[in-house]
């Protein structure tokens, strides 16, 4: 092969890359389904597959340069990957966690402490005013919507 | 945290049938000691994740505090918290 002869494009690179970046994406879809939610499965095995391609490319760049191509490129979507398995693995197994320990918080046998609120039309509603019309409350604190 | 006129448009959007309650002042999170200082868009406080299942006495019969703040209660997990206090009253 001459100097001059185009050199075969190293796909496993750029799959790896892009599987990494959906990786890092997309939590917010996988959210939606508890078993992924609870346990980010599907965005782990997406960095995981991301992860295989990139080192197979990164092999393919080094150890046939005059083949393939991604000798500057691949060590740097490599590096891109790293970070963002880094830093979803940071949030969602340290951030995420960082939760008061509300020791304070009522416990099973005790009594709900009483309240008075407004609801999504701006009537006031009070826990007595549930509990009173029905066999069981379900009392939801949450955030972000779900 | 948001207010009643957020909750009624989230509530129509999403078509939930139960009663969206409001706590601007984080008074009843801080009663519960539910607050998360500072986790909040913009450093406010905020609510930490919970459930409570109160029967018509008022008494708590179950509750879910993760320690992870994605995971959160499933429906499944407080109806069966529901029934298995259905069956230890009779009625």
């Amino acid at each position: 092969m001459s100097a001059g002869a185009k050199k075969s494009w190293n796909w496993f690179l750029w799959i790896g890359f892009l599987l990494a970046l959906a990786g890092f994406f997309s939590y917010t879809f996988f959210a939606q389904f508890p078993i992924t939610r609870d346990f980010p499965w599907a965005n782990l095995l997406l960095f995981a597959v991301g992860g295989i391609l990139l080192v197979l490319g990164l092999f393919r760049a080094f150890g046939k340069p005059r083949v393939y191509r991604g000798k500057i490129l691949g060590p740097i979507l490599a590096i891109l990957g790293i970070l963002m398995f880094g830093f979803f693995s940071y949030v969602f197994f340290y951030v995420l966690r960082q939760v008061p320990p509300s020791t304070g918080a009522p416990r099973v046998g005790q009594k709900a402490p009483e309240f008075t609120l407004s609801d999504q039309d701006g009537k006031d509603v009070s826990l007595r005013d549930l509990t009173s019309r029905s066999k069981a409350v379900a009392l939801i604190f949450y955030r972000g919507f779900w | 945290m948001d207010t009643p006129d957020i909750n009624r448009r989230q509530k129509q959007k999403l078509g939930y049938t139960y009663t969206f309650l409001s706590d601007p002042k984080a008074e009843v999170i801080r009663r519960y000691d539910l607050l998360h200082r500072g986790a909040g868009p913009k450093g406010t406080d905020i609510a930490r994740p919970a459930e409570f299942l109160v029967d018509s006495t008022g008494t708590i019969r179950w509750v879910n505090l993760t320690e992870n703040i994605a995971v959160r209660a499933r429906p499944e997990q407080v109806l069966e918290a529901f029934e298995r206090g259905e069956q230890a009253t009779p009625q």
